[in-house]
């Protein structure tokens, strides 16, 4: 790791913390919301950016750190730290059980995999309402979304906390790609074949980056639901799942920034877009076409590509 | 009812069901078989043509058309329509991909959202019907040997419509239509040679961009017209296309990419489970158990479960 890449990131990081005193209420509260998404789309990306995996089923992982929380707060009235372990490891093992079972399969039908895996748990969701309450979701209780003497809901604590947890998501996948391992990763995106001819064990670094993906998604759907309180069937639909891809592309896909900047970006642009229509998701469509035709790099992939050649 | 009448209904329904699913299905298994590309804005196309097919028969009935001519022209223009618009996505977007399979996914989703929002707005929210252009209620008749003896009765609620049945005979004859297609003209020929090598193909002088063009509005077109023959039953609403293009999957996939006989087995049989299972139990039930099956069928069976393994 370069002095270079740890001014960046932690300046970024720094950037962050600076914005939390000056923005005004609407924004600081977008940007809150917005670096728990960028910890998702993190976790995505260390599969679809760095190992070649493409995912269309994330929504599951990020659905099973939300619910994994969420429910035992509801039903057991756990308070929110234990929750958050507890739906972080449900996420791991969802991530450890669909690993094993999709990663036989490759390319197109891995993507068709992780979709249907997905759709099933999504369904399950709304199968099991008495205890989910399916797609109204539920709302955990005021009381238990505390950590010590912080209060989860009031919007100071909420940005800190999400900051936190951006941070750390950032610089671990930072430190992650520079590994030795992140880099035995990036050879198996470009040359499966030529990996394996090294003597690396192919399948278990795939099921490890895709468990490794689906615990930094998982933890970023239980921080939501103790941010901001709510749990719904919503967050498990094939929806979420392609959001992750185009933050992910519009940033750019294996670069340690891109999911932060593309989730921010494609925010404010569905934000504007919700003012002027009901059809905002027209947006989505039209950028994934754009940027598949035109910059399959993304944002911070053309930068590098560019600008800076050793982006990380 | 009893147990045999109900679920002779339940297979009548799922009949239905699996007759506009093996329509749409082969389009996408024509798409994939051809072209070597899944197209995730297939339910869209579905969709595009239901909501066409009531443009256009609420423009007929403007100039004071009767339902049957009015069902006849919007089930001509509807796939002519989607057909048109799907080539033109093909030349415009996919064939400046090259084709390359997981960046053609990624853009057929955009291309999803688009067709979707952009019917929301230009069509609204709303789920609006088709008059079909015959519907008889016909009530079926149950046999049974009683203490009586033999017997034959009408049991209530065992009935259906004139038009459903037409919707089965409909995709049947079109199924033997499009298999006559690929086997027997010179156009099919000329797919089934660009399906077995591209580059040979055009070595022998074939036009495969405009081949590619063809099938990628040909399998929208089936698409859509499986779409005008469900609107009278079930209305044209704009996020129709979403169920339809996760069915049309499981039915492709469990079929075996590419190969239309067994898209067809696998529509029979998706569509009479899922009516079956939905009857008696509960459709979100129903969908699980195909999701979870389509999906262990990939793991452990990737070429189908009628394929043969190609490579």
């Amino acid at each position: 790791m370069t002095r270079k890449d740890l001014t960046l990131h932690l300046g970024l990081v720094a950037l962050l913390f600076a914005l939390h005193f000056i923005l005004p209420a609407y924004h600081h509260g977008i940007f809150a919301r917005v670096m728990v998404l960028a910890v998702y789309a993190i976790g995505y990306n260390i599969a679809f950016g760095y190992t070649g995996l493409l995912s269309l089923g994330h929504a599951m992982f990020f659905a099973a750190g939300m619910y994994g929380m969420g429910l035992v707060s509801y039903h057991f009235g756990v308070p929110a730290l234990p929750a958050w372990v507890i739906g972080v490891a449900c996420a791991a093992a969802l991530a450890f059980v669909v690993g094993l079972l999709a990663l036989r399969t490759q390319d197109v039908s891995f993507m068709i995999v992780t979709l249907m895996f997905a759709q099933a748990a999504y369904l399950i969701i709304l199968y099991f309402s008495e205890v989910t309450r399916g797609d109204d979701g539920f709302v955990i209780p005021g009381a238990l979304r505390a950590i010590g003497p912080f209060d989860l809901s009031d919007e100071g604590t909420r940005y800190i906390v999400a900051w936190i947890l951006f941070s750390v998501a950032l610089l671990f996948s930072l430190w992650l790609v520079r590994h030795p391992f992140g880099r035995v990763l990036v050879a198996l995106r470009e040359n499966e074949e030529r990996a394996r001819l090294l003597g690396y064990d192919t399948g278990r670094r795939k099921l490890a980056s895709l468990v490794i993906s689906g615990t930094i998604s998982g933890a970023a759907g239980a921080a939501y639901a103790g941010l901001f309180g709510y749990v719904g069937g919503s967050f498990a639909g094939v929806q979420y799942s392609i959001f992750a891809l185009l933050w992910v592309l519009l940033g750019g896909a294996g670069t340690v920034l891109g999911p932060f900047v593309g989730a921010l970006f494609m925010f404010y642009l569905i934000d504007l877009a919700t003012e002027v229509t009901e059809a905002y998701m027209l947006i989505a469509g039209v950028v994934l076409v754009l940027l598949t035709l035109f910059a399959p790099q993304g944002i911070v992939g053309e930068i590098r590509r560019r600008l800076w050649k050793d982006l990380p | 009812m009893d147990f045999g009448p109900y679920l002779m209904l339940a297979m009548l329904e799922g009949a239905v069901l699996a007759a506009v699913l093996a329509l749409m299905a082969s389009g996408l298994s024509l798409v994939f078989g051809v072209m070597r590309v899944v197209n995730v804005a297939h339910g869209e196309f579905y969709m595009l043509g239901a909501v066409m097919a009531w443009v256009v028969t609420q423009f007929l009935a403007g100039l004071g058309g009767g339902a049957a001519v009015n069902f006849i022209a919007a089930a001509v223009l509807a796939p002519l329509i989607v057909g048109a618009i799907a080539a033109a996505a093909d030349v415009t977007i996919l064939k400046r991909l090259d084709y390359d399979p997981e960046r053609v996914i990624v853009a057929t989703i955009g291309l999803l959202y688009v067709i979707q929002q952009a019917t929301l707005m230009g069509y609204g929210p709303d789920a609006k019907p088709v008059v079909a252009p015959f519907n008889q209620r016909l009530a079926l008749p149950w046999f049974e040997f009683g203490e009586d003896g033999f017997q034959m009765y009408y049991p209530w609620g065992l009935s259906t419509t004139s038009y459903k049945l037409f919707v089965i005979v409909a995709a049947v004859v079109l199924l033997f239509a499009l298999r006559l297609f690929m086997t027997r003209s010179r156009a099919g020929l000329i797919m089934r040679a660009t399906q077995l090598d591209r580059d040979m193909a055009t070595a022998f002088g074939i036009p495969v961009e405009k081949v590619y063009a063809l099938v990628f509005g040909a399998g929208a077109a089936l698409a859509a017209l499986a779409g005008v023959l469900i609107v009278p039953i079930q209305q044209a609403h704009y996020l129709m296309g979403g169920d339809a293009l996760l069915l049309s999957f499981i039915v492709v996939i469990i079929g075996g990419l590419g190969s239309l006989a067994g898209t067809v087995v696998a529509a029979v049989i998706i569509g009479m489970s899922d009516g079956i299972i939905s009857v008696f139990f509960t459709p979100t039930l129903a969908k699980i158990i195909a999701t979870l099956a389509v999906a262990l069928v990939l793991v452990f069976r990737p070429q189908g479960l009628f394929g043969v393994k190609t490579r």
